[in-house]
């Protein structure tokens, strides 16, 4: 073999989703939120990419999938500077940044063990409350705060 | 939905001094059957015996019938029934619902899933609105007001779910906070938090002789040991202040003692006699906030 490739090129989407810029360690927890585990688009990950923004990068390429801005804005909890490409053709035709969700239901666990959404079959409803890139959730049931780093 | 109190804030300032003065009727004229024809359920899946029966005397003095349980171990919840469907099915039977439940949220999550007004009689360690609203009327009626007070808080500001009720509504009245606690048990940063953004005015203390003789209340709270994971840390704080009627000398005229009880030592006996001992009748209190609470979500008051 006369020429190496130095990259293992992966092929570009010809329609889909690219979410790039999500921190490297919450690459599966994005997986997790955006209910990914188990369907069968083709999809590609990346985990310890070089960035710029962040050193390490995670970034996650779905294949013929469109997303709400609803469903895409829970991904802020734990990527807050993602930035979600819309391709189509093989090109760009869309670029968003992500809102960070003022409440979010069904998601996370209250970390509470005396809370009632972990001991009877209730949704779990949090109002988010965001101070700089600190992120917590304050719980409609039992009014305690989670950080976000314990509920995910 | 139907209105339901579940925490002090669901109520305004206005919907507050509204029940706080409806109370002010009761206590006048105890025995008003307004509420004649009306069932009312009292289901408490822990115990309470205090506020289980102040409940049931305000329903009785209002004229309703009350129904319900005191404890859980009886009913089909110890057959696995969920809490969701005890409330449909009861909410099926009453006009009121008033409840304590063991898990926190529980009032909340069951105000939702009932299609009569739900009261919050305890959830846990959260909340416990019909005490704030009786501390609220004890310190307004031996104030005569509630606006521009002193009010020191001692005791338990850690776990004390009673002093952070308090705090959120006393803030409607622009107070001054003095907060007397063990390094082990001070009042949460969140709580501090929410009355810097508001801007009023705290001053905290490990010492209990620092603000008596300032204060307009002396709000005195019990430490309870099932709150402690730690029985080390329980035995450390426990004695930590004792109120004797010695050390009220130099208090204002107008001081006045609250406690919701039970008090264990953090109160001694002798000061039951001084003129500043409002403890007893705050509980009485109860009575008159809890019967203003039911006629005023049931549309009668």
């Amino acid at each position: 073999m006369e020429n190496i490739n130095k990259e293992l090129k992966v092929s570009a989407l010809e329609n889909g989703t690219v979410l790039d810029h999500i921190p490297a360690e919450n690459v599966y927890k994005a997986l997790d939120i955006l209910g990914l585990k188990g369907i069968s688009n083709q999809i590609t990950i990346g985990i310890n990419l070089n960035s710029k923004l962040f050193g390490k990068k995670g970034i996650i390429k779905i294949a013929d999938r469109f997303f709400e801005d609803d469903e895409l804005n829970r991904l802020a909890l734990i990527a807050p500077h993602a930035t979600v490409n819309i391709i189509r053709n093989f090109q760009v035709v869309e670029k968003k940044k992500l809102v960070m969700p003022e409440r979010i239901e069904g998601l996370a666990k209250c970390m509470n063990p005396k809370c009632i959404t972990n001991h009877q079959p209730v949704k779990t409803k949090f109002t988010v409350i965001g101070e700089g890139d600190k992120i917590s959730l304050l719980c409609h049931y039992c009014e305690k705060i989670s950080d976000i780093k314990s509920v995910f | 939905m139907s209105k339901s109190l579940i925490s002090i804030q669901d109520f305004s300032k206005e919907e507050i001094l509204h029940v706080l003065e409806t109370a002010k009727e009761f206590e006048k004229n105890r025995t008003q059957d307004i509420l004649a024809g009306k069932v009312i359920a009292c289901i408490f899946f822990e115990p309470s015996t205090r506020t289980r029966l102040s409940f049931e005397t305000a329903v009785n003095r209002l004229g309703a019938k009350v129904i319900g349980f005191s404890d859980a171990s009886n009913t089909s919840v110890s057959k696995g029934e969920t809490l969701k469907d005890t409330i449909k099915m009861v909410s099926n039977y009453v006009d009121l619902i008033i409840m304590r439940h063991p898990l926190e949220g529980s009032s909340r999550y069951a105000s939702e899933v009932s299609s009569v007004p739900v009261i919050n009689a305890g959830d846990g360690a959260n909340q416990h609105p019909s005490q704030t609203l009786l501390d609220l009327y004890s310190i307004m009626q031996t104030q005569g007001r509630l606006d521009h007070l002193k009010i020191n808080m001692v005791g338990d500001l850690k776990y004390g779910r009673t002093t952070h009720s308090l705090l959120q509504a006393m803030s409607h009245f622009s107070p001054e906070f003095v907060f007397t606690a063990p390094e082990e048990l001070k009042m949460p940063v969140e709580y501090k938090d929410f009355l810097k953004k508001k801007g009023i005015r705290y001053t905290e203390t490990t010492s209990l002789e620092d603000h008596l003789n300032d204060c307009d209340i002396l709000y005195m709270t019990r430490v309870q040991q099932e709150r402690f994971t730690d029985p080390m840390e329980y035995e450390r704080v426990k004695d930590v202040y004792r109120l004797e009627a010695s050390m009220l000398g130099n208090v204002k005229e107008n001081m006045k003692i609250l406690h919701p009880l039970p008090r264990v030592s953090e109160i001694d006996q002798d000061v039951d006699d001084t003129p500043y001992a409002y403890y007893f009748k705050q509980a009485e209190n109860g009575l008159y906030v809890r019967m203003a609470i039911i006629s005023y979500l049931m549309g009668y008051r």
